[in-house]
């Protein structure tokens, strides 16, 4: 290769160079490239100054990047539809939590789904059930998921379950705005708690209260009906079998009594969704297990029914009159 | 007039490398292993609190030699970059490329124009769904990224572990073999490695939605004894 024509080349960057170096000051160039590298972090890698670093909150990020979903403002005119979610209960057992929750979707008084989905495992130890304003409610659970399993990835820990059930307390307290126009979401939360080896529950209310309970808990529509069979039926420790009954016949009555609360659908093969969280962490109960559990509610409340008789009988047949 | 001295770009360039490079050599080096269930990441570190291999995503893990404070800034932008895609548009959206495309733009922004390079290496892995789709980034201090298939090494040392895990890798390694050849091949022919000096963690290629898994002590004496 001819030696020369690299040194040509090495020269005439040289001394391109060289104009550029004697021509600027160091110190304007540094500058410049600060400049330049704050604009290139929006547009490629989220990176923030010391003092302005959003920690492990995925909450907090969205709001530092402008991402955050907007609050609605103005009064959300009575005629709009919005779904709602329904009933969703949550007992403790012996060895956890059950979760619960039926399948419809409310829009005024029609029926906007017949198969949503109100259980979700909030991570591997902990679930959340939602009543309310389905589209806020399904962007809340999205939001508190990301917010748990962020936490856990940036910090290289998980939350502790007290810390996760206090981070949705803030999220439900940040939805309060919508919640004034009709679009509340209350949420139950439990899960399992790795540092005392207990099932643990969590009830809110739309100002972001929190509340543990100790036995069960219910939110939504149908939640008032639901809570009187758990009360009634709730027994200290009992046994995954005893609760998961306990759980199917509380949203059976709540069906039964509220409109907005879907009960078994017998045509679709619909059945509400359950979990139980233990030491095992989230595990969904089986379809064909929870209409198992279904089929046999069904069959003792009809046997009950059929040495009833179905009707008062009409008018007595005798017009004089009962004989005494 | 004070005039400000001249010194050519490719010295600048040269001594920058340079200073990077030394940094990174002052470390323990890395090495990511294909075998048969995955991805498996397995590092010289002697803490078992500070983490050189991490997950990003759901099938993505990172892993960074050289300067702790630095690599570990990239990782969690790393993570908020994944979570921010993943929840802007979809879960399946976010991929090890366009993530090593960042790191490389950063690290190579960082290497021109600031007071200091970033004295680190990193690598992106993503497991596929098959073997073919698993990729490799292994990211230089400059934003030189490299598409590696197989297994890639990071670190000071990386070219001397890269001849031995050469001849110790076959395409064929269970996870017990593919820890045993890493291990052996980070530490070379003078030396060996104590269990305790290995940090390990595998993406594992699996149905489920996270496929990133620390190899706990238990399981990586058991592996390594085996």
């Amino acid at each position: 290769m001819p030696k020369s024509s690299c040194e040509v080349m090495s020269k005439r960057a040289a001394s391109s160079t060289a104009k550029f170096g004697f021509g600027s000051s160091i110190a304007i160039d540094f500058e410049r490239s600060n400049r330049r590298s704050d604009n290139l972090a929006r547009v490629t890698l989220p990176l923030f100054s010391l003092n302005d670093d959003p920690g492990p909150s995925f909450a907090e990020l969205l709001r530092k990047v402008g991402l955050q979903p907007p609050v609605p403002s103005g009064a959300i005119a009575g005629s709009l539809a919005i779904t709602h979610g329904t009933t969703c209960v949550a007992i403790r057992y012996a060895d956890g939590v059950v979760m619960a929750g039926d399948r419809r979707a409310t829009s005024g008084n029609l029926i906007a789904h017949r198969a949503i989905e109100k259980i979700f495992a909030a991570d591997r130890f902990s679930g959340v059930a939602i009543a309310g304003a389905a589209g806020p409610a399904m962007e809340m659970v999205k939001l508190f998921q990301l917010q748990l399993e962020h936490y856990e990835k940036v910090e290289a820990s998980a939350l502790s379950l007290e810390g996760k059930a206090n981070q949705l307390s803030a999220m439900v307290r940040n939805n309060l705005p919508a919640a004034m126009q009709g679009l509340a979401v209350v949420p139950l939360f439990a899960g399992y708690d790795l540092a005392r080896n207990n099932g643990r529950l969590f009830q809110y209310d739309v100002t972001g209260g929190r509340y543990e309970e100790t036995s069960f808990a219910a939110s939504g529509s149908g939640g008032s009906h639901a809570s009187t069979v758990m009360k009634l039926g709730f027994l200290d420790s009992m046994s995954r079998e005893q609760t998961l009954d306990l759980a199917i016949h509380a949203l059976f009555t709540a069906a039964d009594d509220d409109s907005a609360t879907g009960g078994p659908d017998l045509v679709r093969g619909i059945y509400p969704t359950m979990a139980t969280i233990g030491a095992d962490g989230f595990q969904r109960i089986d379809e064909s297990e929870v209409s198992e559990r279904f089929a046999a509610l069904l069959s003792d409340l009809s046997s009950r029914e059929n040495n009833r008789a179905a009707r008062l009988p009409e008018t007595p047949s005798n017009i004089d009159g009962p004989t005494s | 007039m004070s005039m400000p001295y001249y010194v050519a770009p490719e010295q600048v360039m040269k001594d920058r490398a340079d200073y990077a490079r030394k940094g990174i050599a002052r470390g323990r080096s890395l090495a990511a292993v294909v075998y048969e269930g995955g991805i498996l990441i397995c590092a010289e570190n002697p803490s078992s609190t500070l983490r050189k291999v991490s997950e990003i995503y759901d099938r993505i893990a990172f892993a960074g030699v050289g300067k702790y404070n630095e690599f570990d800034q990239l990782r969690i932008a790393g993570v908020r970059s994944a979570d921010l895609k993943g929840y802007s548009y979809s879960r399946e959206d976010v991929d090890a490329r366009s993530l090593a495309n960042q790191y490389a733009t950063i690290l190579g922004q960082v290497f021109t124009h600031e007071m200091k390079p970033m004295e680190v290496e990193i690598l992106v892995a993503e497991v596929g769904i098959s073997r073919a789709t698993d990729q490799l980034f292994h990211i230089l201090y400059d934003g030189t990224v490299m598409d590696e298939t197989g297994f890639t090494v990071l670190g000071g040392e990386a070219d001397a572990i890269r001849v031995r895990l050469q001849a110790l890798w076959s395409d064929n390694l269970d996870l017990a073999g593919a820890l045993r050849a890493a291990v052996d091949a980070l530490a070379g022919p003078d030396r060996t490695l104590t269990p305790g000096d290995i940090e390990a963690a595998t993406l594992e290629r699996t149905d489920a939605r996270r496929a990133f898994r620390r190899i706990d002590e238990l399981e990586r004496d058991a592996l390594l004894s085996s």
